[in-house]
């Protein structure tokens, strides 16, 4: 019975969070527009200087990746990295005055609230990399080519992980501003240091060592396995066991830490 | 025992105390050792200015903040003991906004329902006949953002009630609504009222407290007068007589003087509150000519309640930084 009622409540609240979503065409547009834009331009002006450093994980040498190609992976994260803090940024203000502070009173637990708010947000990040992913034949990859079910699999699991940070940090927070410096100094550089820029073998050794505790590295190798198939002796890039094990317990933590934020405040 | 069952709220030295913000230093007494109690099937006023400690008060009722000290209890339930299963049993009625405005007014009530655990062909009906009744069923298909405030008004207060709850909370109901919309507001409450629905209102519009049953008084966290509104009026001793003049303070010695009688000052304005009012104007003009400038008499109103209680105007400003929350 408890179980049946809090399957409807998150059911709902995921439902609310991807109706909304497709109703307000300008999300959609910022969510995924502008990591595209970034991409293309990016891509193309760095591609010719860019050189990648012998034996990195984009293969190396003249016919490994072009940086439209290496930036790729990158791109996709950073889409999922937006949808989930677009999605969650809205929890900031709805406590106070809106939707939330009704679901806050009702008789639905916090874990199931912070479920259905997830699932939401992760369905929306989840959906648009996808979307994004099928631009891939205009830089010479095949459909066919693609590990689905990992790149899948990953694409989930990071975007439940960053939509639970986001999570975290928008309850906490009391101003829409203060998330925007949460996200310039902490999840923008992030998503520098993960190897969606540049890949770590070329940076020194401190940088290195940041980039190898970021979670946000493995989903990024996994993506350049799955879509490139970087496999060879020379590759650097941590195998899918590793990548997709960082990434369910990222996304298992964050989840934790999440739920304990939420039950936290008010009672 | 037994009497606590049937109130549907009780109040036992309920007090919150807000952590000191980074101006002040000190920590703020929101409410202070606050009681009453509400019986089942009234209507029940919250009167206070703002920062008053009402919205503080009907956060902890709402189980979205809990007390400091002391207890507050919803049918027998203490509300932060057990503030699931108080949720189960009242309905929440927001001051600010709380309808998803992307979404149309039934997506909104479906939302809600299953909030609650209902759905179904269940919830439907519901929704209804709950928009029926509050006369907004045509418009069940438009999205929120595109009705009135007070279409979006009715609608926060269908959403408060799908659940059927025994106990209505409502913090400042009629923000936002013009006179008319206000009066259908307060005529649909006593309606409710008729089905046994306690209802428990915010406000700080003195001719809204008129219509409930019972009205606390809150002036910065506690409880300055307790009853029907008639009766505290009743208790100010007959008329209420205001006099302007230049020189309050010289006046109001005059006056004590002539009359053994001491008028308070407020804002500037000599206050008196005396039996038979009409009589003792005219002594009192022909007694200093000149002094006063204009005179009033009339009969007690919320305000002097209030202004008898607390020696000061409704809409006095506190002084100290008043954040609310």
């Amino acid at each position: 019975m408890s179980a049946k009622r809090g399957a409807l409540a998150v059911g709902t609240l995921l439902r609310r969070e991807v109706v909304r979503f497709l109703r307000q065409k300008d999300r959609v547009l910022g969510a995924l527009g502008s990591p595209i834009v970034f991409w293309f331009l990016i891509g193309s002006g760095l591609g010719g200087s860019f050189r990648l450093p012998a034996g990195a994980p984009a293969g190396g040498g003249s016919e490994g990746l072009s940086y439209l190609q290496y930036f790729f992976p990158g791109t996709v994260v950073l889409i999922l990295l937006f949808t989930a803090v677009f999605s969650t940024i809205s929890i900031i203000e709805d406590r106070r005055e809106g939707f939330l502070q009704g679901v806050l009173v009702s008789p639905v637990s916090r874990r199931a609230i912070v479920m259905g708010k997830l699932l939401g947000g992760t369905i929306l990040a989840f959906g648009q990399g996808l979307l994004f992913l099928l631009i891939l034949p205009f830089v010479g990859v095949n459909f066919w080519q693609i590990d689905f079910i990992p790149v899948c699999l990953v694409l989930f699991l990071m975007s439940f992980g960053l939509t639970a940070m986001g999570f975290v940090m928008a309850w906490r927070l009391d101003s829409t501003q203060g998330f925007h410096a949460v996200m310039n100094l902490f999840l923008l550089p992030l998503w520098l240091l993960s190897g969606a820029l540049f890949p770590p073998s070329g940076a020194p050794g401190w940088l290195q060592g940041v980039m190898r505790v970021n979670p946000l590295t493995y989903s990024i190798a996994a993506l350049h396995r799955g879509l490139f198939h970087e496999a060879g002796a020379a590759s650097q890039l941590p195998s899918y066991g590793i990548s997709l094990a960082v990434n369910a317990f990222f996304a298992a933590a964050m989840f934790l830490f999440a739920v304990w934020v939420a039950e936290r405040k008010g009672e | 025992m037994t009497e606590k069952e049937t109130n549907a709220v009780e109040i036992d030295g309920l007090t919150r105390v807000f952590p000191p913000s980074r101006k002040s230093g000190e920590p703020r007494k929101a409410l202070q050792d606050l009681r009453f109690s509400v019986k089942v099937g009234e209507l029940f006023g919250i009167l206070g200015p703002n920062g008053g400690g009402k919205t503080t008060l009907f956060r902890i009722l709402s189980t979205a903040l809990s007390p400091s000290q002391g207890r507050a209890l919803l049918f027998g339930i203490d509300v932060a003991e057990n503030p699931r299963e108080v949720r189960r049993r009242i309905g929440v009625v927001f001051q600010n906004p709380s309808l998803d405005k992307k979404l149309t007014l039934r997506e909104n009530l479906l939302h809600q329902g299953h909030l609650y655990g209902l759905s179904g062909k269940d919830l439907t009906q519901r929704i209804r006949s709950l928009l029926q009744r509050l006369g907004i069923e045509s418009r069940a298909e438009d999205r929120v953002e595109h009705l009135s405030g007070g279409l979006q008004r009715r609608g926060e207060i269908a959403k408060g009630l799908l659940h059927g709850p025994e106990l209505l909370l409502m913090d400042e109901p009629s923000t936002g609504l013009d006179p008319g919309a206000r009066l259908d507001l307060w005529r649909y409450l006593q309606e409710l009222k008729k089905e046994n629905v306690t209802i428990l209102v915010t406000t700080h519009l003195m001719e809204e407290a008129e219509h409930c049953d019972r009205l606390a008084i809150l002036h910065r966290g506690t409880c300055v007068a307790l009853g029907e509104p008639v009766k505290l009026k009743e208790q100010i001793g007959g008329d209420v007589i205001l006099a302007q003049t230049r020189e309050p303070e010289k006046l109001c010695s005059l006056i004590e003087e002539k009359f053994h009688t001491k008028p308070t000052v407020v804002d500037g304005t000599l206050r008196l509150e005396r039996r038979q009012g009409h009589e003792f104007v005219p002594q009192l003009v022909e007694a200093f000519p000149g002094l006063i400038d204009a005179i009033t008499v009339g009969k007690p109103t919320l305000e002097d309640v209030f202004i008898h209680q607390t020696g000061h105007r409704f809409w006095w400003q506190e002084p100290a930084t008043g954040q609310k929350r």
